[in-house]
């Protein structure tokens, strides 16, 4: 519409200029996240939501499920959807086990020797990128939609589960291989010994913190810049600092919190690379926007000269690989691998992506988006067994705060 | 009075920011066919949509009056019960249900609540033999034209006792023939009694059926000119619509050919589903730099097929034939390495087949030739940028910045950045399949500069288009093509209307 441009500036477009470039829709659930722990602070007996164990809990708890939103924030947002996530990680636990724990001996593998634990891992996160060259050869170049697949998938792969696993766990695994799911950096605060620091505070947990703050800001900074000497539209600056400010703050008292606890989980650093490896990925690689443009518009995308195919396939290897990784995360903190493992969480981590402002349509959706929606979901169960609540009414909670948030979505577009 | 059919009075309707409409007065006349004009965003599809209930009562301000009595429509149904029907660019047909199924959608024949359908065949028969068309009431709408499924959207208009039926672009997706039948069917229902409004950017059209046609501009109603009264001029129409006379509608300009660029011999294709039917039959053609080649042709004469299996075979199977550019042979089989190779298709369908409607426009433009912007593996976001918004200079987008989302842009702008977008792969030959449909007398104007500017920097330029007139303002060379085959090449300055379309209707066995 020319009159979209043509339109004369009144007040209201003088706060819509201010405005301009703020994503009120990504920080709109950031502050919806922010407002539940501090609801959750305030409402728990003793303030047990926000004790030093609780948030390193929460993070251990819900780090396989990010990890699986992950992938599927970009499966979702490409157009399709992967149903079979819960399985292939329960699969890949079994696999993991096996590999590094003992084969079968029923099997007549037994004279097999066990890996050393990062040979297991690498292997198991291969076997679920093999899971993912599977589905990706049906919907990519047979063509059958994803749903189907998937759905074929999620029985498929929880049948093999079960015949890897013959019907029963394999465990304990090798310590290393637990620390995965269940370790922190340096627990024993040996840092702390080495330089004389108190001991109620875990120094390595400080640092890495601290490191991780200057990495944001040097991230953000650099990208502002950018952006300013190309003579592009940016946030204005005291948003700018505000926003970065009260984010180095929570990442600051998160890390401070942990430091009072075990130190920082390892999965928190697997997740923190992976985030940040993926948000570039998505953003910044060609890969990445064609998968953008093939959500957006397919048949745009096709005459644009993008190979569909190929794109669409490498997505499910790459889902394979991180629900192969999710599969490890849950063995590794449970010390066993079991066939029911992952039971439903494709459901959770759809949950997250669409919480987190996806499109059911495809070709919108971010990665760090789908974390606020995976931790708005941790957070609110979290909270919600801290206050003693029943199953029945989280499940009911659950389901309601997915249908407002993709409700509230749809409700500010259609004001647009 | 008593002879108006509908007044609507000092109508004002405003979105936030913006006013739309401001204080319109349009009358029409029982049995008139009405003409509203105006170009893309000056107010017709809103004056239509208070008309029809769309933005119900309270939304606007102002008067309907229809048959005399004061209207306050709060939904489609109310104005459809009273008679007034509105029949949308975009057609409102389910595919997959029959024709008869598709009259009678929300307005069932029924006896003791379930459906009859002996009945509803029956009937829908009578209104299809009212439009004019023969076809099988059973059969579904997917397997019938687009001019005949206008057609079935009239026959439901009739089946709901239309008094006023009102047309938005009726003939933008229709060839010359099925338009011509769609207009005559228009002057028939008028003798039959029925009043019609029709928006269209057809001005020929317009010239030919209207009795009376109103102007709008900006929200206003500009004029409304008496068509056999005032012997009103196409030109007369278009100086209302841009406030300006337009001498020219075709940029003047000095052809500087080179040597060819693109040759193509006996290329075959045929359709992607029946396979034995050709689609493209030994199709021979050549493009020099510099040059501007029109593709003339009725709808389904197989241009868009030809143009499509060129680009990266991108349309029909057990395609054959040989493409040579510069004189050496080239291979197009998939649309990367037709890109590659320097060519580059814009296509008929900016929405469904040239955009991501939900991605900005810098996104859009660097799609194609996204590679261009990558170091290291990733993608310069910057640069990116800054190109985009060189195009956006350069080409006259307008839109606040490069980062507007390519959905709320005019169809003229849409297709902008589409252009935008090819140009930025640096093709050589460059096809635009019907690069202005559906965009205003000043967007057309542009885009005719832009494919003039390119093909002054050598590229060879081949346009598709339905538009008789718009091929013979622009082309240097025009190849008609009927059946699949090229039937006729003309130069310019031989060019006549008739003689493309002695050359476009011409069957087989006959040339």
């Amino acid at each position: 519409m020319s009159a979209f441009i043509e339109r004369s500036k009144g007040f209201f477009d003088s706060i819509g200029d201010r405005l301009q470039g703020v994503n009120l829709r990504q920080n709109g659930i950031f502050l919806a996240l922010i407002a539940l722990v501090l609801f959750f602070a305030a409402t728990t007996p003793n303030a047990a939501s926000i004790t030093p164990t609780n948030f390193s809990n929460l993070v251990v708890q819900n780090g396989y499920i990010l990890v699986l939103a992950i992938g599927m924030v970009m499966v979702i947002i490409a157009g399709h959807i992967d149903l079979s996530v819960g399985s292939v990680a329960a699969f890949i636990g079994g696999v993991a086990g096996i590999l590094t724990v003992r084969p079968l001996e029923q099997d007549g593998w037994d004279w097999l020797p066990a890996l050393p634990w990062w040979a297991g891992i690498i292997g198991a996160i291969l076997v679920g990128a093999i899971v993912g060259v599977w589905q990706g050869f049906w919907v990519a170049y047979v063509g059958i939609p994803a749903f189907i697949v998937t759905l074929a998938g999620m029985l498929l792969f929880r049948g093999m589960a079960l015949l890897t696993l013959q019907n029963s766990n394999i465990g304990p695994f090798p310590d290393e291989f637990r620390a995965i799911g269940n370790g922190f950096l340096d627990k024993e605060k040996n840092f702390n010994a080495l330089i004389g620091f108190p001991i109620d505070y875990n120094l390595t947990a400080l640092v890495v913190t601290a490191l991780g703050v200057v990495v944001l800001w040097i991230a953000v900074l650099r990208q502002r810049s950018g952006k300013i000497k190309y003579g592009q539209i940016v946030e204005p600056r005291t948003w700018f600092y505000i926003k970065n400010i009260i984010l180095s703050a929570m990442v600051l008292y998160v890390g401070f919190q942990l430091s009072q606890a075990n130190g920082i989980p390892i999965t928190l650093i697997v997740l923190a690379v992976l985030i940040g490896a993926y948000t570039v990925v998505m953003n910044r690689t060609p890969f990445g926007r064609y998968i953008y443009a093939i959500g957006g518009n397919l048949h745009a995308a096709v005459l644009s000269g993008i190979d569909v195919r190929k794109v669409n396939f490498w997505l499910f290897v790459n889902m394979g690989a991180l629900a192969a990784l999710s599969g490890v995360l849950i063995a590794a903190r449970m010390n066993s691998a079991v066939p029911k493992a992952g039971d439903g969480f494709e459901l959770d981590a759809i949950s997250s992506v669409f919480i987190g402002g996806a499109a059911v349509q495809g070709g919108v959706g971010t990665v760090t988006g789908s974390m606020i929606g995976g931790l708005i979901q941790g957070v609110l169960a979290n909270g919600m067994n801290l206050n003693s609540v029943g199953i029945d009414i989280q499940m009911t909670i659950k389901g309601l705060v997915l249908l407002l948030a993709v409700a509230f979505d749809v409700w500010s577009k259609r004001r647009k | 009075m008593s002879n108006s059919i509908l007044e609507m009075r000092s109508i004002t309707k405003t979105f936030p920011g913006v006013v739309a409409l401001d204080k319109v007065t349009l009358t029409v006349e029982r049995g008139e066919i009405h003409a509203i004009c105006g170009e893309n965003g000056a107010g017709k599809s809103t004056l239509m949509k208070v008309l029809s209930g769309v933005y119900p009562f309270g939304t606007y301000s102002g008067d309907i009056v229809f048959e005399n009595n004061i209207k306050k429509f709060s939904n489609i149904r109310d104005s459809e019960a009273e008679g007034i029907v509105i029949i949308h660019q975009e057609l409102a047909l389910s595919p997959y249900l029959s024709i008869a199924e598709n009259i009678f959608l929300g307005n069932e024949i029924k006896t003791f609540g379930l459906i009859d359908w002996n009945k509803t065949n029956q009937e829908a028969a009578k209104l299809m033999a009212r439009v004019g068309l023969e076809e099988n009431p059973v059969t579904a709408i997917k397997d019938i034209g687009v001019g005949k499924q206008q057609l079935v959207e009239i026959a439901k208009a009739l089946s709901k006792r239309v008094k006023l039926l009102i047309l938005d672009e009726p003939t933008a997706a229709l060839n010359d023939e099925d338009s011509a039948h769609l207009l005559d069917l228009l002057r028939h229902l008028k003798g039959q009694g029925i009043t019609s409004i029709i928006i269209s950017h057809k001005l020929n059209e317009i010239e030919a059926v209207a009795d009376t046609t109103t102007i709008i501009r900006d929200g206003n109603a500009i004029e409304s000119l008496h068509m056999k009264q005032d012997s009103v001029s196409q030109e007369r129409i278009i100086k209302g619509m841009v406030g300006r006379e337009m001498e020219n509608r075709y940029p003047a300009r000095n052809p500087e050919i080179g040597e060819e660029i693109l040759r193509v011999e006996h290329w075959n294709a045929y359709h992607p589903i029946d396979r034995n039917r050709i689609v493209v039959d030994d199709i021979s053609m050549n493009v020099r730099r510099g040059e501007i080649v029109g593709l003339a042709g009725i709808m389904g004469a197989g241009r868009t097929e030809f143009a499509r299996s060129l680009f990266g075979h991108s349309y029909g199977t057990n395609i054959t034939g040989k493409v040579f550019k510069s004189g050496k042979e080239i291979k197009v089989k998939t649309i990367s390495e037709a890109i590659d190779n320097g060519l580059a298709y814009a296509t008929e369908d900016r929405k469904r087949y040239g955009l991501n409607l939900i991605e900005d426009i810098k996104r859009n433009i660097s799609l194609a030739s996204l590679k261009s912007f990558v170091s290291m593996g990733l993608v310069n976001n910057n640069e990116e940028f800054k190109k985009a918004s060189e195009y956006r200079d350069s080409m006259n987008i307008k839109a606040p910045s490069v980062l507007s989302i390519t959905g709320q842009l005019s169809g003229g702008n849409q297709q902008k950045v589409v252009l935008s977008k090819w140009i930025n792969v640096n093709p050589d030959v460059l096809i635009l399949d019907e690069p202005t449909r559906g965009i205003d007398v000043g967007a057309k104007y542009e885009i005719y500069l832009i494919i003039q500017r390119l093909a002054a920097e050598g590229k060879g330029i081949i346009v598709i288009s339905s538009e008789l007139p718009e091929l013979l303002g622009i082309c240097d060379r025009i190849y008609a093509i009927a059946e699949g085959r090229i039937t006729g090449e003309v130069l310019r300055k031989d060019a006549t209307p008739e003689l493309l379309m002695k050359y476009m209707t011409m069957e087989k066995g006959r040339s």
